[in-house]
Formats: C-alpha cells, structure tokens, sequence
C-alpha cells in the first residue's frame, strides 16, 4: 500500500471538509434569522426591517457561494480518493446522499435566485415562501449530513456482507442512537455561530456610531438568541459526551486525556498529552471531573486509550484540543448571554464599548468552535472511517502519490484565494453597511436596486 | 426480473439527470466561454445578469448525477472516479472558481476584469475536463487502466477532441440562450456566435464519428448491423435535419427555437452516445446489471427519485418562470 498516497488523500479529505464546514455553519443560522426579519417586515411593514433582510442577504449569498463549490468538490472527492471507502458503503450512504440533494440542495438552489433576485419579480408573500424555502432546506442538508455521519460513527441498522454494508433497516440506520443529540448540537452550533456572527458585525457599527438602527435591532435580537442557545447548547452538548463515552469511550478518553483505564478520572483544563510518552505533560486538574462529566457519577470509569495497541488510537493532541477549545468558546458565549441580559435590563446593551469590543473580537468564534468540534468528532473516531469496522486508510483510492500530492497542492491554493478574497469582500460589504434610510421618498421598489445607485456602484 | 427493471428505471433517472446537467450548466458554461469574444463591460454584465439566478440550480444537476450513480451503482462510482482523477480534480477547481467569480464579480469594481477572467477560464476549463471525462468514457476501459490510475489515459488526442468539441457545445447552448435574453448589439452578437459554433460542432461531430471507429470497433458493429441501422439511421438523419433548421432560423434572426434546437441536437448526440455503449456502465468492463446495488437500497432511492424529480422539476420550471424575458443587468444583478 502506498501510505505516501493515502496520508495525502487524508489530508487533502480534511482540507475539503475543513473549508466546506466553515459556510453551513454560518448560514442555517443566518438563514433562519432572515426568515425571521422577513417575516416581521411582512407582518408589519416596517421598511427597517427589510433593510435588515437586504443587508444580510448580501453578506448570506457570500457565504452561499463559498459552500456549493465546497461542497460539489467534496461529492466527488469521497469518490476519487476514498473509492474503496465509498465502495464498501455505498449501500448505505449513496441513497443518504440521494435523498440529500433531493431534499434539501435543489431546494436551496432553486429558491435561492428568487430570494437574492426575485424582489422586482414576486410578490413579497411568495418572496417569504423563497426565503423559509431556502432556510428549510439547510436544515433539511444537516439532517440527512448528520445521519450519514452518525451512522459512520456507529453503524446500526446493517450487516456487513463480502465487504459491502447492506441495510437491514432504513429506519435503524437513519436514526441510529447517536444522531438525534449530535443533529441538534450541529443546528445549535450554527445557530451560535450566526448569532455571535452577526453581534461582532452589529457590535462594530454600534462602535463606529453608524447604522444604529439596523445594529440595535439586530444586535438586541441575537442578544436574546444568545441568552437562550448558549445554555441549550450546553444541556445537548451534555448529552452528546454521555452518548460519545457509551459509544465510542476511546474518543472520550482522547477528549479527556485518560490513558490508564481508571474510576474518578480527573478533569484536565490544561497538558499536553504525548503519545509517545503515553502520558500527559505539564497536567493541571480537577479531580473527579472528568467522570463525573461524561457519566455523571463520581466514580464512574473511564477506559484508557492505553487498554488498546497504538495503532487502533485516535489522535489525541487535535481531540483533547479541539475539544477544550469548543468548550472554552461555549463558556465565553455564555458569560457574553449573561452580560447581554444584565446590561439589558440595565438599559445599557449598547453603551459599554468594552463588551461591544469583545463581541467583535468574537465574530469568527462560532465557526471556530464548531470547527474544533467537528475536529473532535473526527480525529477522535480515528483510525476508523466506519467505527470498528473499516479503518480510514484502508478505505483510501489507491492513487500515485504525485497525483493526489499536486490536487491537494492545487485546492489549498484556490481555497487559500477563495477565503482570502471571501474575507475582503465580506469586509467590503460591512463597511458600505445596509442601505441608508430614505428620507425623500417612500420606495416600494426594491432598496437593493437604489443601494447601487446611493452607493454609486 | 423485478431487479433488472429497478436498475433499468434508475439507469434512466441517471441519464436524465446527466443529460439536464449538460443542458442547463451547459448553456451557463457557455456564456462563460463566449466572454472573451465580447469585450464590453455592459455587455458582459448583461450576460453574467442573464445566467446568476439560474446557475446554481443548473449545477445542482451534477450533484445529483454523482450521489445517483453512487446510490445505484456504487461499483461504477468508486471505480469511474479514481480512474479520472486529475480531469475531475481540475473540473471542481475550475467551477470552484467559477462559482467564487460569480459573487465576486458582483462586489468588485477595481478587480473587475480580474474575476472576469477567471469566471471565463473557469467555465471553459471546467468545460473541458468534461469532454476529456467523456472521451475516456467513449474509448472505454480495460482492466489495465482499471488498475493502474497513474496511466495518463485519459490525455489522448482524442478525449482532447472531445474537449474541444464539448466547450464549442456549450458555447452554441450559451449563445442560443443569450438570444433570448438580449437585443439590439449584444444579441446581433450572439447571432453570429451561434452561427459559427453550429458549424463547428457539426463538423466536430463529424470527425468524432469518423473517429470513433478506429478507438473502438464494436460501435460500428452495433451501428452498422442489421436491424439496428433501422433503428438507429432515424437519430443522424433527425439530428441533420435540426443543424439544417437552426441555421434557417439563426439566418431569420428568430429569438426563441435555436436554443429548442441545440438542446435537441444534444440529445440526438446523447442518445446515440447511449445507444452506443449500452448496456455497459464502464464501458467493455462492467454492465449496469453488475454495478447496480442491491434491490433494497436501490427501491429506497427509485422511491425518493420518482416523488422528488417532478416536484423539483416543477419549482425549476418556476424559478425560469420567474426570471424569464429580457435581462435588464442594472435590475437584477445586485
């Protein structure tokens, strides 16, 4: 086997994942709240309002964009360079898949030109309908993502036959015992990663003294989305590392830090866990915690990562960080839902410029929380691709090395441009900020239209 | 029975999902690979106006074409895939620019011509590949390239014909398109545009024809044996006589059936693609009956399939509704 060609697919696999996940995350979240802001218009006709959905639609179509290509490269890349990998389920993900595109991409897609295009040709009713259409169906595409992986996780509902997993039950292996929690932790993730996404951006002009009627509404409403996601996310989050020890307790032990099998495992905030070693350097710790969080009793027993031979460990340095730092972020955002709620029944939301700072310093958190969650997740289920069934480098094509060496050479660099010119022109569009208030005249024609004329586009 | 009439139904839904990729990224594509004949800015904006409600979607197609193959012929997708590497690597980074060229194109002003011309390289890289992809597929496989995917099979002067002609293809359903979404100069423009690529890809199909014999032999034995010519004479014959009423029609400046006509000439083109490599999947390696997947998962797929492809069709059909007429750049491109 050439391990020089699947070390590469694995890497080129985890920059594609890596780049695609970034652009969902944002926008379930951002859709959501533009089905909200355009409901509200419809229902009271406030122009703010609409202002509101044009402005964020803008900064939405970025972002859009950057996930279909993301994703059409990753469709085709499972197959190109994990062939054996796709071969093996392909009975099992190939109709998920189906369903996937059919439920939810050609639902966004479809509905996408009319809520970015549409306003001079539809009515607003049948615009609103574009707009939920378009929010549902990225609800609908993490739904299907997360049975998929989740079945990966732990596949239920299937037998493996010469090599091939067939179904027993659809139903089995749809709803396999750990996708509920792990569906509702991704849709409250980017429900977070939104909510603090557009508080920086809100928090900025609130600074600058400029837009101060778009960024108080909307800053007030993802203030409130803050207080109530944050801990939910917790209560869910909770659940998930219950359902990760039962299922896969070497991936909690990874999470953990945990190498020796042991009872009242202690909770380590900070080391270093050295593989070679096989222990943790420089550990600070609390005892108890570490069980007492992931079986919510003080004595229960976590397995080590030692009770198996090295090969069949996950990567500990990238699981046991990616999980801190996810949690870290969620203990931020949830400081920032309570200063948020104390400052507002003060009546001061937007007059503490070091909260507001440190809002915009938390812009891309979100996205790096989940980043690092998804981290966890997948470089702790390692060395598996199907959990104890298929190890990820005998599930890799078998390419020359020199090939997959220039693709993965190729798409770092267009994903490095594309994110580097997303990042500008997202900027861009924060600074010209949504359209000013027009004093002339009362405008039924779409704002966007008179955006580009008072902006001299 | 029931099996080989599950894989026979999901083996159309396939062919119906790639042959719409081709339509409709076919046409977007070719607005892409007209950009550098027309060099005004406005013009230019018009066309980008023309295709960004729609282009989205239209790609949706390719999405469906790969999880349908995976899905139902799990074989032939882990297999195909790998064997095309690097024509498929560059197609995606090629639409992967495309598609960024799209949105940037929108927000920039100093960088303009910039994002143009990676919009328009990307479409005709992209474009490309695709006739590179389909020449290896024409020529069919042997258990040799099967194995050893370094080979550069895939780069022979005739998958490079392919290429060729499958971007002039575009290009024809691009201009055709743009007839109905212009006037005056710009569409005067695409008149000619489309006169020139029609003959072009008459003749490419031509020397393909001519060609494809001496690459592999058994489709002339399918074409040219007896009941078959009867059965199959009807598609040249029809697809002549399309070439011939295009031109009539592009001569009388009439805005509307060229494009009806390309996109037939492309499924006469389509259909004696299929008829020629029937009923292999990859050619002369594995038929549609050994790739199909089990009966059970592939009834859960026809399932969705056969509810969800109408519906989808439907708000398809709406979304053109909705942006259909003459493109007005300054209205709806933001």
């Amino acid at each position: 086997m050439d391990t020089l060609s699947v070390l590469l697919s694995r890497a080129q696999m985890a920059v594609t994942l890596t780049m695609h996940i970034i652009w969902p995350s944002i926008n379930i979240g951002l859709a959501l709240f533009l089905c909200v802001m355009e409901g509200i218009w419809l229902k009271t006709k406030n122009p703010l309002y609409l202002r509101i959905c044009q402005f964020w639609m803008r900064i939405f179509a970025l972002a859009f964009g950057m996930g279909v290509v993301s994703g059409v490269v990753m469709s085709y890349e499972l197959g190109t360079n994990f062939g054996l990998f796709t071969n093996a389920i392909g009975q099992v993900l190939g109709p998920l898949f189906v369903y996937e595109v059919l439920t939810a991409f050609f639902v966004e897609a479809g509905f996408l030109g009319i809520m970015l295009f549409g306003w001079n040709r539809v009515s607003p009713k049948m615009h609103f309908f574009a707009t939920f259409m378009v929010m549902f169906g990225t609800f609908v595409s993490a739904f299907w993502i997360m049975s998929a992986n989740s079945w990966m996780q732990f596949p239920t509902g299937t037998h493996l036959a010469d090599g091939q997993f067939a179904v027993d039950s659809w139903l089995a292996a749809i709803f396999n015992p750990t996708f509920l929690h792990r569906f509702l932790h991704m849709v409250f993730a980017s429900y977070l990663t939104s909510t603090f996404f557009i508080a920086g951006i809100c928090a900025w002009y609130l600074l600058k003294k400029r837009n101060l009627d778009v960024a108080k509404t909307c800053f007030s409403f993802v203030m409130w989305a803050a207080l109530l996601f944050t801990p939910l996310q917790m209560l869910v989050g909770d659940d998930v590392g219950l359902i990760v020890h039962k299922y896969q307790p070497l991936k909690t032990a990874a999470m953990e830090g945990v190498w020796d099998t042991q009872k009242a495992a202690p909770l380590v905030l900070f080391a270093w866990p050295d593989a070679k070693q096989e222990k943790n350097l420089f550990s600070i710790s609390i005892p108890y915690g570490a069980s007492l969080l992931n079986t919510h009793q003080l004595q229960g027993e976590l397995i080590g990562l030692k009770s198996v031979p090295a090969a069949d460990r996950p990567f500990v340095v990238p699981t046991f960080f990616g999980f801190r730092i996810m949690v870290g972020i969620g203990v931020l955002f949830l400081l920032v839902g309570i200063f948020g709620a104390w400052f507002r029944y003060k009546k001061t939301l937007y007059d503490h410029p070091w909260f507001l700072r440190a809002c915009v310093l938390m812009t891309p958190f979100g996205v790096i929380a989940t980043l690092a969650g998804w981290y966890t997740a997948e470089t702790g289920r390692q060395p598996w691709v199907v959990y104890n069934f298929l190890r990820t480098a005998d599930g890799a094509s078998r390419l020359a090395a020199e090939q997959v060496g220039v693709s993965l050479s190729i798409f770092s660099l267009v994903y490095l441009l594309a994110i580097s010119f997303f990042l500008y022109y997202f900027l861009e569009a924060v600074k010209k900020g949504p359209l000013v208030e027009e004093t002339t005249e009362e405008k039924t024609m779409p704002p966007i239209i008179g955006y580009m004329h008072t902006q001299g586009e | 029975m029931e099996h080989e009439i599950v894989t026979f139904l999901l083996g159309s839904i396939l062919s119906f999902a790639i042959f719409m990729y081709v339509l409709l990224d076919g046409f977007d594509l070719g607005v892409g690979i007209l950009f550098p004949f027309v060099t005004t800015n406005e013009h230019r904006k018009t066309m980008v106006a023309a295709i960004v409600p729609v282009w989205d979607g239209n790609e949706t197609w390719l999405v469906l074409g790969a999880a349908t193959l995976y899905g139902a012929f799990p074989v032939a997708y882990s297999t195909i895939l790998p064997t095309v590497y690097m024509p498929i690597i560059i197609m995606l980074a090629a639409l992967v620019f495309r598609g960024i060229s799209f949105e940037f194109m929108a927000h920039s002003k100093k960088t303009l011509r910039l994002w143009q011309s990676f919009f328009c390289m990307g479409s005709a890289v992209a474009t490309f590949c695709q006739g590179l992809i389909l020449g290896t597929f024409v020529h069919g496989y042997s258990a040799n390239t099967l194995a050893t995917s370094t080979a550069y099979h895939w780069l022979t002067p005739f998958n490079i014909t392919t290429g060729i002609a499958v971007m002039c293809g575009y290009a024809l359903l691009g201009s055709t398109w743009m007839l109905r979404k212009t006037e005056g100069v710009l569409q005067e423009k695409m008149y000619s545009f489309a006169k020139a690529t029609a003959i072009l890809v008459f003749l490419f199909m031509v020397v393909i024809t001519l060609w494809t014999p001496q690459v592999d032999i058994n489709i002339v034995t399918r074409w040219f044996s007896i009941p078959n010519i009867y059965l199959l004479m009807p598609l040249p014959l029809l697809t002549l006589v399309c070439f011939a009423w295009l031109w009539r029609q592009l001569n009388s400046r009439v805005e509307k059936t060229p494009f009806y006509l390309s996109m037939l000439i492309f499924l006469f083109a389509y259909v004696g693609l299929a008829m020629s490599v029937w009923p292999f999947i990859i050619p002369h390696i594995v038929t549609v009956w050994q790739a199909a997947a089990p009966l059970n998962s592939q009834l859960f797929i026809l399932c969705g399939l056969l509810v969800l492809v109408p519906v989808l069709c439907i708000y398809t059909a709406y979304a053109y509704h909705v942006f259909r007429g003459k493109t007005n750049a300054e209205e709806d491109h933001y």
